[in-house]
């Protein structure tokens, strides 16, 4: 059993948890993943790795409530336990195998949206402790839903946090920051965008069209997260590539989005709605706490 | 009683067993194992023997039934077996003891697997164990996989006093005896479970949810955990896919991603939370054993079966009995037919497939003979799921993370027949890693030979 230690309410339907898991904390790297499953019932849900205490042995993890089996995992509390817990998995980001003086040479930007700030924000840190400049835009649908904002401002050189509605910060997606400030001079030649399927895609659009080299991290439905079932398959250029073992980050401008949206939706169509609104009365996801 | 012919085994109804996960073969009892047993001509020179991948003592197993020592003939088989009821079940008899029995020459052979799996079931339920070693050597080896080849070789190492920690990457012990084989036939609770726990009972430990390769590495685990040896048998890996237009529609699945939501996940079971979707008409691409255990599968969640093999019956590389009891329940065999295309609605979803004929020409490297398409045949049929059946490559998590381990040109891991040694030192390898997918019974050997290889490697060191 896989105890948590802390359990914290960041917003409106997303949930940030420590878990205990010394092997995963031990060797885990910004970018990989984890695959937690409540109980003996539940499902083998895939989450992002948001931040980790190698001498504690423990994950952070943050999750939104998007379907049945996310919300039962509302229900447990500090004290409780997940049955299973397993990675860390998928390969680490990038930028953790680069040479650091030149990493520094470069000008990165994340651009994080809704809960793909818990994804973002290791990665960030790991090159604040580097010595390595970024800058962070992190934005979300209103200023309630937005999480780590705090945190993020401690490791990012700038911060520019957005709202869909204006509610606080810029006014605006992520993709429009971007613009807005490239706009005004500023330059970059490394973009990370982590968040929603069709945020990541305009991100792409957009930095295809300045140049930016662009990386995103994928999300789709998992089950073993091994590399044994094939679920998570996309393409990525001409290849056929599996998110979980060659990923979870692509080079945005080779992945097709349009065709990873649909298979998102694998189990909210047709039978599968049907079925699943029949189960469990909502309809579902893969699970992996990142759409909004 | 007729001596050339088996005392016939029970089964469910074809009708009845389509609808439902219960076992589909529901085994001999005493007095029909005692009776099967009696056919055995116990031959001085047994060919069975020869035919048996890990070399159980088969007449001396059968003359303990034919006497009704049902605990001594179990004793017997554990000496060179750790999953006699998974064995009984699933091992390709027909092309080995059964194959080479003498009683098969003129009438029909002893059956052997379903002897097996009497005893290993009546030792289940009058809660008989293997026998365990006295005590511990204190030398540790790490076991890579709780399939059949590690279950086997952690099982033979504990019983010469090793103490063997096997680690899982999945959250349940079997492998491809949890995720890949059906319950209908092998019982995961009943037969599977009960197997690891005999496994358990000879001083194993199992971790699970650990990833060698991401979680620790080999080296890691020699280094740094204390492990003298490591055994890999991380099974087949990754699903292949044909490479045809379509291919990522949504209702297009791997056989291993359909079997997994529904022997590990239990999707078929109302109270599991991992959705399967499995349509109205199904067609699954390929024919080996585990096209038949997808379709058997389909089947059972309601759908109409088609499976398109681009071979013929002769060359269907699944066991014959799978094949016989796909057909009684309705599975609708395409033969000498493959996919060309799979066909897409406007929603992503695969709406059907575009098939064309094959003809059987020269034989190929493999001595089958190549299949060839038949020019203009091509026609069109309605599917909402296909499931892609056609074998697995190797999954590099563990080659690429281990320095010095060598893989050859198919990316298999390069390992002795006879022990199972790989090219690094202390490190052993056996099972699908090695082969490509096989059979349980073919990794259990290699997980036999390994275990021996060890041994010898340690007391020499």
């Amino acid at each position: 059993m896989y105890p948590i230690v802390k359990k914290e309410k960041l917003a409106d339907k997303i949930y940030l948890m420590d878990v205990k898991a010394p092997r995963v904390a031990q060797y885990c790297e910004p970018g990989q993943f984890v695959i937690v499953k409540m109980d003996e019932y539940g499902e083998r849900i895939p989450l992002t790795i948001c931040d980790y205490d190698r001498e504690a042995g423990t994950i952070t993890i943050v999750f939104q409530t998007v379907g049945a089996s996310t919300e039962r995992m509302v229900s447990l509390e500090a004290g409780d336990a997940f049955a299973d817990f397993v990675g860390p998995l998928g390969c680490p980001s990038d930028l953790i195998g680069e040479d650091i003086e030149t990493l520094k040479k470069k000008k990165i930007v994340f651009i994080a949206g809704g809960v793909g700030t818990a994804p973002v924000y290791p990665q960030v840190k790991w090159l604040h402790e580097h010595g390595v400049d970024c800058d962070v835009i992190m934005g979300s649908r209103n200023k309630e839903l937005l999480i780590l904002e705090d945190e993020m401002r401690a490791v990012a050189t700038n911060l520019y946090v957005t709202t869909d509605d204006g509610s606080y910060g810029f006014h605006g997606t992520g993709t429009a920051q971007l613009q807005a400030l490239w706009d005004d001079g500023v330059r970059y030649d490394h973009c990370v965008a982590i968040g929603p399927m069709i945020m990541m895609k305009f991100v792409c659009k957009l930095t295809k069209e300045l140049g930016i080299h662009t990386i995103v991290s994928m999300n789709p439905i998992m089950v073993d997260g091994t590399g044994m079932c094939g679920a998570c398959r996309l393409v990525v250029g001409d290849e056929v590539k599996f998110a979980c073992v060659d990923g979870p980050e692509f080079d945005g401008h080779l992945v097709d989005f349009d065709q990873a949206m649909k298979r998102q939706q694998q189990y909210k169509t047709e039978e599968g709605r049907a079925m699943l609104k029949l189960q469990e009365g909502d309809t579902h996801h893969g699970g992996c706490g990142q759409c909004s | 009683m007729d001596v050339m012919t088996r005392v016939p085994v029970r089964e469910q109804e074809p009708q009845v067993r389509a609808a439902n996960f219960e076992e589909v073969c529901l085994g001999y009892n005493e007095e029909e194992a005692m009776a099967e047993a009696a056919r055995c001509l116990n031959c001085k020179n047994a060919q069975c023997m020869k035919g048996c991948p890990v070399s159980i003592d088969i007449p001396g197993f059968i003359a303990q039934v034919k006497e009704g020592n049902f605990e001594e003939a179990y004793q017997i088989i554990s000496r060179s077996s750790a999953l006699p009821a998974v064995c009984g079940r699933v091992c390709p008899q027909e092309n080995q003891c059964e194959g080479k029995c003498i009683r098969g020459i003129k009438g029909e052979a002893v059956s052997i697997g379903k002897l097996e799996r009497f005893v290993a079931d009546w030792a289940r339920e009058h809660g008989i164990k293997p026998k365990k070693a006295e005590e511990t050597n204190g030398h540790k080896v790490a076991v890579i996989g709780s399939g059949p080849a590690g279950l086997t070789c952690a099982g033979d190492l504990a019983k010469l006093g090793y103490e063997v920690t096997i680690f899982e990457a999945l959250h349940e012990a079997g492998g491809v005896l949890v995720y890949g084989i059906p319950e209908f036939r092998l019982p995961k609770q009943k037969v599977v479970a009960a197997e690891v726990e005999n496994v358990k009972a000879l001083g194993v430990k199992i971790e699970t949810n650990v990833v060698i390769g991401k979680s620790v590495t080999i080296d890691e685990l020699m280094e740094q955990e204390g492990y003298e040896a490591v055994f890999i048998g991380s099974g087949a890996g990754l699903p292949r896919f044909m490479g045809i237009p379509g291919e990522q529609a949504m209702g297009v699945f791997s056989a291993n991603e359909f079997l997994t939501r529904n022997n590990l996940m239990k999707a078929f079971l109302e109270d599991y939370d991992t959705p399967i979707k499995a349509g109205k008409k199904v067609i699954v691409v390929g024919g080996g054993n585990v096209a038949m255990d997808a379709a058997r599968t389909a089947k059972r969640l309601g759908a109409e079966v088609h499976v398109v093999y681009r071979r013929g019956e002769e060359e269907l590389p699944a066991r014959k009995e799978e094949v016989h009891h796909a057909k009684e329940e309705g599975i609708i065999f395409d033969l000498l037919q493959n996919p060309t295309e799979l066909l897409v609605d406007e929603n992503g979803c695969v709406r059907g497939a575009k098939i064309i004929k094959m003809e059987l020409g020269e034989p190929d490297e493999s001595g089958r003979r190549s299949p060839v398409e038949i020019p203009g045949s091509e026609y069109e049929i309605e599917a909402d799921t296909v499931i892609m059946s056609l074998g697995t490559s190797p999954n590099p998590l563990i080659s690429s993370t281990t320095k010095g381990l060598d893989t050859n040109r198919r990316k298999c891991i390069v390992a002795e027949e006879a022990n199972g040694a790989t090219s690094k030192p202390g490190v052993f390898a056996g099972g699908d890693a090695v082969t490509g997918a096989a059979t349980v019974i073919l990794a259990m050997g290699a997980g036999k030979a390994a275990a021996k290889g060890i041994d010898e490697y340690l007391r020499t060191k």
